[in-house]
């Protein structure tokens, strides 16, 4: 009813639609050259075309229902790959939201006369627009947090490698600040290459580690744990006084852990532990 | 009802758990090994999980049974093999196991039975004849 | 919220806790939880649905995908019409004793999840909702 206005000026005036709408969407990109002309158009046209199966079968305007999919799929996929072309957030939301002005101007050419019908078409148009370009965000917002943390996590497991000292005895260098999910990150591997090089001492070297906080010690502790049920032990080396003072503070409880001032005194004792000794030849 | 296979190495007896056990497959295999203890006269279980993705607080209980009675029928239990995610989750849970003994693979699993069963009878030869 | 897709597993003997446990795996897979998460889902899923063929007398379990704006994850319901829960925080506090106890297991589901709600009163059964987010 009131909708469908909309939809038939879409169907109607599809051609001056697109037009003018990305002229208004080129103006905003002005300096970029990397969106083709052809990309524009295919993502102006069938967002429009999405828009208006929709808007015909008299949808209302949660597009979080099951209605709107078809238009959500499209702005998703957009977004990512702006993320991707390295966009602002805004100008992904701007796709969306110039398309508001040629509308009115549709819709003011059709029924202009009619104050009642005018009114709430706008107030559809607006409505529905502005909830398209928030989502559109949205979407933009969560690729860019999963890029920067997928990188991140690249990042992360290059730097903390996980030494094989001797045969079934690994090493793990902390280095540099360790937060809750660094932590995590670090000890998983650490668990799986006691698999995969069938260890039974793991050295935790956290002479590197300027502070610790509970979370962290927790953590630690967890992975000690861990370790031990899946029938390894591990030694942790490189405690500074100020992390002892921490940790004593923290009321953290090490248990039955061993701990030894430097990495050198954990492989000394890790090499105790399987009968080995160092001679010289 | 299939029954998980108990196979004899020797003087120790090794389980390996490959499928999602239900409550009573878990229940049968906790008698069929303590009978099997004693009419083998095993010195040791091995029980190889490398296979379990998930172990509850049941698993866990029939695990720690497991050790229990296998000590009082003087066998020692290495429980081999747990996968990363289930370790983390298990010290997530709050289980920790008591009693059970355990070890990265089985190799591992008979060489620390082997030590414990070594140290046992060397400890026995020492004792005074009376 | 929204619920994506939703399916709902009898529990009424301890053949449909495995059942409960596959049904979870692959929700779990279908969002694309990683390993660990699948694992802790599935091994709470494991608790709470034995609890309520154990101590609930039986009921079911619902699994739903869910999404809330862009974020998606599995809610599970367990509901039981049992004798329910008289004290919930000294349940909840009824994990494993270093013996293993009788443990209701409710610390350990809730230590597995990101989100836990609990609904019991005495002679009206309980419901428990857990969720976790990718």
């Amino acid at each position: 009813m009131a909708d469908r206005t909309v939809a038939e000026i879409i169907e109607r005036d599809q051609s001056e639609l697109l037009k003018e709408w990305i002229r208004r969407q080129k103006e905003d990109l002005s300096s970029r050259q990397d969106v083709s002309d052809a990309e524009l158009q295919t993502d102006s046209r069938n967002l429009l075309a999405a828009l208006r199966e929709t808007i015909k079968s008299d949808a209302q305007t949660d597009i979080h229902s099951s209605e709107w999919a078809r238009v959500r799929d499209l702005l998703a996929d957009l977004s990512r790959r702006r993320v991707l072309q390295g966009f602002a957030p805004s100008q992904t939301a701007t796709f969306v939201l110039s398309l508001k002005q040629p509308l009115f101007d549709r819709l003011v050419a059709t029924v202009g006369s009619n104050m009642k019908v005018l009114t709430e078409q706008i107030w559809f148009v607006t409505a529905l627009l502005d909830k398209l370009a928030l989502f559109t965000t949205e979407v933009f917002q969560k690729t860019r947090e999963e890029l920067i943390s997928r990188q991140q996590q690249e990042m992360m497991e290059l730097s903390t490698p996980v030494v094989e000292l001797w045969h079934g005895i690994l090493a793990l260098p902390l280095i540099g600040t360790l937060d809750s999910n660094r932590t995590q990150v670090v000890m998983q591997n650490l668990l799986e290459a006691i698999v995969s090089k069938e260890a039974d001492i793991a050295i935790i070297d956290i002479t590197g580690v300027p502070t610790v906080d509970t979370l962290v010690a927790q953590h630690l502790l967890k992975t000690v744990a861990a370790a031990r049920l899946m029938g390894a032990e591990c030694i942790i080396s490189g405690i500074r006084p100020q992390i002892a003072q921490t940790i004593i503070h923290l009321g953290v409880d090490l248990g039955n852990v061993i701990t030894k001032a430097t990495l050198a005194d954990a492989f000394k004792i890790a090499l105790r532990t399987r009968k080995l000794t160092v001679t010289s030849m | 009802m299939d029954k998980i296979p108990i196979l004899r190495l020797g003087r120790f007896l090794l389980v390996t758990i490959q499928v999602d056990m239900h409550d009573r497959l878990a229940l049968a295999l906790q008698d069929d090994l303590t009978s099997q203890i004693v009419s083998t006269r095993a010195q040791g279980v091995l029980i190889d999980i490398s296979a379990l993705d998930i172990i509850d607080s049941f698993i866990g209980r029939m695990l720690a049974n497991i050790a229990n009675m296998a000590r009082i029928l003087d066998a020692e239990t290495v429980v081999v093999g747990m996968q990363p995610s289930v370790a983390i989750t298990l010290v997530e849970l709050g289980l920790s196991l008591p009693g059970v003994r355990t070890a990265l693979n089985v190799d591992r699993g008979m060489q620390l039975l082997r030590l414990s069963r070594a140290s046992e009878d060397s400890d026995f030869d020492r004792r005074p004849i009376p | 919220m929204t619920v994506d897709q939703s399916r709902e597993v009898a529990v009424s003997s301890q053949d449909d806790v495995v059942l409960v446990r596959q049904a979870v795996r692959t929700a779990a897979l279908q969002i694309g939880l990683n390993l660990i998460d699948q694992t802790k889902i599935v091994t709470a899923a494991s608790e709470l649905a034995r609890n309520t063929f154990v101590h609930g007398g039986g009921g079911f379990t619902r699994i739903e995908i869910v999404s809330e704006g862009v974020r998606r994850g599995i809610r599970l319901t367990f509901e039981d019409k049992g004798k329910g829960i008289a004290d919930i925080d000294q349940a909840m506090k009824d994990g494993f004793t270093s013996g293993g106890g009788l443990g209701l297991g409710l610390g350990g589901a809730k230590r597995l999840s990101n989100d836990f709600q609990i609904e019991s009163r005495p002679g009206e059964g309980t419901r428990i909702t857990i969720a976790r987010w990718k």
